[in-house]
């Protein structure tokens, strides 16, 4: 029916697509989705990106203490294991979420929301007792090119945690005040790609900076 | 002669020194420059015609107009002018710059007047850099992308509307942030890349870095959200049967370009973010003490700036592909190896950053590394001008401007490129680095590729987006303008450059220069003819726009998807959904015998429209000025507003609707309400 | 039509002007330079080989294939040729490649750091010639010159012996520039904390204008200095002159007298250098009591200064030039002591790391 070629001599070809409304309907809003979420990709990429020049600068000025303090006279290993632990089971936690969601099961999801919101501000806590302490010792960000590097790193991906809780919690109202609608859902996974993404960051500051700078 | 005391006192920034008051930050009375008469012209003239804007648009009642059709339009079409708009005035600015640092230096050079001192001087050949790049080139070509992009491709929109919006005003929040320095305060006077220690504390102590890093970064936000934009754009909106190797070129350099754009602006985004720590917090990123290291910074930034410059070809290259194959009425020549150059190039141009500092002292085995990779990318850009040369053999070339464009592209940038290449054998860039051999050279590049292919893609979608001509008469008044006054303006600096004379001078010691820097101011002059014949062929064009005015949609014989719409397209673009077969999409059609469909309409999927960017972006700008003057409160303030508002923005579910079948009946019909009014 | 008479007038414009000028770049005095300004005009030939054909190319396509010359062939769906696509290609290649190869021989032969290969094309080098040591300085706004050998220094005026290799060291005392005699030699960025060098040789008596080439500030473009070439007989009557002439002493407060900014410094003369001051500026440590760069960098080495050398970092003063390094492995770090000699063999020092007695200190 969308033939429009009249030249007898050339092969006939069809120039558009015609789509029933319905199939429309449903066709559009998949088609959004899967943009959503490559579009979302792509920033996390560049997110990465810019976490590879922090540690690109890190590597490079890294061990520059300025004749003042290593990894080794101020980190307190223990207690970022412990961090590390918070984060890393908030991942698995929100992975729960992201299960109970495919489920439908709006409530159980919304638990493990909030298990995942609390181990997310847990590792925040203990990240801000960490800060205090270098500052009360004098390790400011000010004192060497180390600790420059060492306090823009962890604090930017801190920064980035933040943001993640803060996303979480105006997520939860959202699902309070919408219910898990498609929209909420994709949100949902969205974030859920930034909190896996912030995981596996922290285990590159992890290693490449708490764990090397303590060992060598 | 001078001393430190008086002449440098002001180089070293008055406005330091000055305590930080609680609520006034750094601002006070003293930081408005108008001693010098020179800004204070400037004000005036800009109030006065700021003024007169504003009255017009009240007197008309535009201003509801404005807000509802332009400055919330989500409509890609309506952002892609708005970005030539601002392009467009940023280029006035930036060429005010250019012409002033031209009189000075012709001037200065005859030991008739030094009229700007140094520290003034410093910061226009700065914000010149500054705003031609970033200002000027980028929203130019983003403004290119935007709008002729998704109609190549047949779709109706970008993937993310709203965040096109807030990525357009994030940028102009930017601008605004860089003209309000001209008045309130000063800009940076360290070059265009600020390289630091200079540009750190100790040596810059004043706002005018900050008035730097707060706009950049503001707009460095925007250009990477609209990359995104663009690449999901054309990974996921591409009209069926559009298959990568049947996409035309132009969109191809676009999906290059904002793959380069996501791949490295987060790079700029860092490196500027840690400068800006080190100028607000006091860390030792790139400080002389402590540990810091400057060359790192130097490294980052090109790790940037190089892939920049190909952000800024690729596009043009893609203009002159379309251009080349209309006007030679004849398919592109290669088409595929012109996607693999494009796509080799952009690979590229990641592993050629280091021809920027040779002379930084490292070794001859990483120099001459990466001066063969540098000379490497010369082979792909050769064959796309080989490919260029052979659209046109055995073509029909009719010479309209965009074609009289292409020309004198192909003649100049070749100039360009030859010069590049010789800066990239390391031993020859130890005579010829910082020297006026390498201004011309990036001016021949820029001004002979991407400015002339802005110019070409200007004239050649203009009748698209408004629906008549441009006028030919002062087009090609324009074009001599620009074409004649380059050659003036650059050959010169050229042989300046082989004289030995660095860039960036305000005061000589002899005469012997006076000559070529008048040639020079000659050449500026009759690019600023060019400039304002430009600026005369858009209000001739728009006060006999009945005589120009294109019925078809189709003036020049086009041979892609946007030809096949009225002029302007529909707010959505097209009423069917296409089905491709061609690299050539609506040539094809056409020698197919296509005939418009009359039935079959069905409801079209579009955003709504939503003042969201525009408010984010407008308290960003004021966060920005707030950082920039030490006012903590405002700019705490002003971050959690545009926080709050962006959270309250994503309580917005309703940001769809469908165009019901009788409208987009009514207006295929011609019977509708003409979309898209003129504007300009 | 128009355009390629404008083309031509600029060109012819272009010539007239040339020859009335002095291109320094590609005409120097010296042989770097010299060796410099012949690969430019090597390198211009060789990728004119390809550029000229494509000029003419293109003019001639434009003219050919115009709309209204109707005798030319009109093929609108030619747009494949594998032949043509093999040339497009391979052309600039080819160029390309004869290019790299120049390129990659002549960076290792022009390598700023390397030791000259020759005096200039006749004369070759005298390898019992030592090449004179030139200590170079950049300063807000002016360069400071320091003759190792002769214990005298200079501000904004530099002299060499005609056909004797001289070998610059630069460093920055402020931010970045670009230490640059066009007749002499190619430009080298100098950099506060760094040393860089320069090797070249001047063949000509004569005064040549030097620069810096980097922006560095409001005082930049006054950053000029004379460079003289001078047979040996005068330019030792040059650095008597200097002696006799000498303001003071460039000692620690000298020098930093002369750290203040200063814009179009006039030339002055040093009759005495203080030891080792060179080694302080490049460590960034001539004016106040800072740690300096290099004993800084030997404490990060050992694994920092503890979170007591935040507050008194003065402490490690001398520790680059002190006799028993070791010493310091017991401050820095108890536990490690008995690992010193593992630490040291670890840290690979290079032997001048551990020189007694580069640095001449006050009382500390």
């Amino acid at each position: 029916m969308s033939v429009q070629t009249h030249a007898e001599t050339a092969e006939e070809f069809e120039f558009h697509v015609f789509e029933d409304a319905h199939a429309h309907d449903d066709g559009e809003e998949h088609h959004h989705e899967t943009g959503t979420m490559l579009g979302f990709w792509l920033y996390l990429m560049s997110d990465c990106l810019l976490f590879g020049i922090l540690f690109a600068v890190h590597a490079v000025i890294g061990q520059n203490y300025a004749a003042g303090p290593s990894p080794s006279d101020l980190f307190e290993i223990d207690k970022i294991l412990l961090a590390t632990a918070f984060l890393l089971l908030s991942s698995i936690t929100f992975g729960f979420a992201v299960i109970n969601m495919h489920q439908n099961k709006a409530g159980a999801m919304i638990t493990w929301l909030l298990v995942t919101l609390a181990f997310g501000l847990g590792f925040l806590f203990l990240e801000y007792l960490e800060f205090a302490h270098l500052w009360h010792l004098g390790a400011t960000p000010m004192a060497s090119a180390f600790l420059s590097s060492f306090w823009i790193l962890v604090g930017t991906h801190g920064l980035h945690v933040t943001a993640g809780s803060i996303w979480l919690i105006v997520l939860l109202i959202q699902i309070q005040t919408h219910g898990l609608t498609h929209e909420n859902k994709r949100r949902i996974l969205c974030l859920s790609l930034f909190w896996h993404f912030l995981d596996l960051i922290w285990i590159g500051v992890f290693s490449f900076v708490y764990l090397t700078g303590v060992l060598l | 002669m001078a001393t430190a005391a008086t002449s440098s006192g002001a180089s070293e920034g008055h406005y330091a020194v000055t305590d930080v008051h609680w609520f006034w930050g750094k601002l006070n009375w003293d930081i408005f420059p108008f001693y010098d008469p020179l800004i204070l012209g400037t004000f005036i003239a800009t109030m006065a015609l700021g003024l007169g804007v504003v009255g017009a648009i009240t007197y008309y009642r535009l201003w509801g107009y404005l807000w509802r059709e332009w400055i919330t339009s989500v409509d890609h079409k309506k952002i892609g002018i708005m970005y030539m708009i601002l392009a467009t005035i940023m280029l006035v600015r930036g060429f005010s710059d250019a012409l002033l640092m031209r009189i000075h230096q012709s001037l200065a050079s005859a030991g008739i007047l030094e009229f700007l001192p140094a520290y003034h001087y410093d910061q226009i050949f700065t914000v010149h850099g500054v705003i031609m790049i970033f200002f000027v080139a980028m929203p130019f070509i983003t403004g290119f992308m935007n709008y002729v992009m998704p109609l190549q491709i047949g779709a109706r929109d970008v993937a993310f509307p709203f965040l096109n919006n807030l990525s357009f005003w994030l940028t102009v929040s930017g601008a605004v942030l860089i003209m309000i320095s001209l008045f309130v305060g000063e800009f940076a006077a360290t070059g265009w890349l600020a390289y630091p220690p200079l540009s750190g504390l100790t040596f810059s102590p004043g706002v005018g870095m900050d008035y730097y890093l707060w706009s950049l970064n503001i707009a460095g936000i925007g250009t990477t959200l609209s990359g995104i934009n663009m690449i999901v754009t054309l990974v996921k909106m591409r009209a069926p049967g559009m298959t990568w190797m049947k996409m035309p070129i132009f969109c191809w350099t676009t999906l290059c370009t904002n793959i380069l754009i996501v791949a490295t602006f987060p790079v700029l985004t860092a490196t500027l973010a840690l400068l800006t720590a080190d100028r607000y917090i006091g860390t030792n990123f790139f400080t002389n003490e402590l540990g810091g290291n400057p060359m790192m910074y130097v490294n980052l930034i090109w790790i940037w700036g190089h892939p920049e410059v190909y952000i800024l070809t690729l596009p043009v290259f893609g203009i002159f592909s379309e251009v080349v194959s209309t006007f030679s009425r004849k398919r592109l020549f290669g088409y595929t190896s012109m996607v693999y150059a494009t796509c080799v190039i952009m690979i590229l141009s990641y592993i050629v950053w280091l021809h920027h500092f040779f002379t930084m002292g490292a070794g001859a085995d990483v120099n001459s590394f990466f001066g063969i990779t540098t000379m490497i990318i010369s082979i792909p850009t050769g064959a796309k001008l080989f490919n260029w040369l052979f659209t046109m053999y055995k073509g029909r070339i009719r010479y309209e401007l965009p074609m009289m464009w292409v020309i004198a592209f192909m003649l100049t940038f070749v100039i360009g490129g030859m010069t590049g290449v010789l800066l990239a054998v390391p031993p020859a860039d130890y005579v010829l680095h910082n020297s006026l051999f390498l201004v011309a050279h990036f001016h021949n590049v820029i001004i002979g590729a991407v400015v002339f292919g802005i110019f070409a893609g200007i004239t050649f979608w203009w009748p698209k987006a408004f629906g008549f001509k441009l006028d030919p008469f002062w087009g090609k008044v324009s074009f001599w303008g620009w074409v004649v006054g380059f050659y003036f303006a650059f050959m010169p600096l050229y042989v300046l450059g082989l004289m030995g004379v660095t860039r960036r001078l305000s005061a000589f010691e002899d005469t012997i220069y006076a000559a070529y820097f008048f040639t020079a101011l000659i050449g500026a002059l009759l690019i600023a003819v060019g400039l304002v014949a430009f600026l005369i062929q858009i209000y001739v064009s728009i006060r006999k726009r009945e005589e120009l005015r294109d019925e078809t949609g189709d003036p020049w014989g086009g041979r892609t998807l946007e030809w096949s719409t009225t002029s302007p397209p529909p707010y959505y673009n097209f009423a069917f959904n296409f089905r491709v077969h061609d690299i050539d999409a609506w040539d094809h059609m056409k020698r197919n015998g296509y005939k418009k469909p009359t039935e079959g309409y069905t409801p079209i999927h579009m955003p709504h429209y939503t003042s969201s960017g525009v408010i984010i972006s407008a308290i960003a700008t004021i966060m920005g000025f707030a950082l920039i003057w030490h006012v903590w409160w405002l700019a705490l303030l002003s971050f959690l507003v545009t926080l709050a508002w962006s959270i309250g923005h994503t309580f917005n579910y309703n940001r769809d609707y469908y165009v019901p079948v009788d409208e987009v009946r009514a207006i295929e019909e011609g019977r509708g309400r003409m979309p898209a009014a003129p504007a300009e | 039509m128009i355009r390629s008479i404008f083309k031509i007038l600029s060109l012819t414009a272009v010539v007239a002007l040339l020859s009335g000028c002095n291109l320094v770049v590609l005409d120097p005095s010296g042989d770097i330079a010299a060796q410099q300004g012949d690969l430019i005009v090597y390198a211009t030939i060789l990728m004119l080989i390809v550029i000229l054909p494509v000029m003419a190319l293109t003019v001639f396509f434009a003219m050919k294939y115009r709309e209204s010359n109707k005798q030319a062939t009109y093929s609108p769906d030619w747009d494949h040729s594998i032949s043509l696509e093999i040339v497009v290609w391979a052309v600039p290649l080819a160029i390309i490649i004869c290019l790299a190869g120049l390129t990659w021989v002549a960076t290792h032969r022009l390598d700023p750091y390397q030791d000259l290969s020759r005096i200039s094309e006749e004369k070759p080098i005298d390898p019992e010639v030592e090449p004179m040591e030139v200590y170079v300085v950049s300063m807000d706004w002016k360069w400071l010159f320091i003759y190792p050998e002769q214990n005298i220094a200079t501000v904004n005026e530099v002299a060499a012996i005609v056909d004797h290799p001289i070998e610059f060291k630069l460093t920055s005392d402020t931010v970045m520039n670009a230490f640059y005699i066009p007749a002499l030699a190619g430009m080298i960025y100098s950099m506060a904390g760094m040393e860089t060098e320069l090797n070249a040789v001047i063949n000509e008596e004569g005064t040549f204008k030097g620069i810096s080439a980097n922006y560095s500030g409001s005082g930049f473009s006054q950053m000029n200095f004379d460079f003289h070439g001078k047979s040996k007989e005068d330019f030792n009557a040059w650095v008597e002159k200097v002696r006799d002439q000498g303001v003071a002493t460039l000692d620690v407060a000298a020098y930093n007298q002369l750290q203040q900014p200063s814009i179009d410094h006039k030339v002055t003369y040093y009759g005495e250098v203080d030891d080792g001051l060179w080694t302080r500026i490049v460590n960034l440590c001539a004016g106040d009591q800072d740690l300096c760069l290099n004993d800084m960098m030997m404490v990060d080495a050992l694994g920092g200064g503890g979170i007591e050398g935040l507050f008194n970092r003065e402490m490690y003063r001398g520790i680059c030039s002190a006799e028993d390094p070791g010493a310091f492995i017991a401050i820095l770090r108890p536990n490690l002591k008995e690992r010193e000699d593992e630490i040291f063999a670890a840290m690979d020092l290079p032997p001048q790391m551990s020189l007694v007695d580069q640095l001449p200190r006050g009382a500390n």
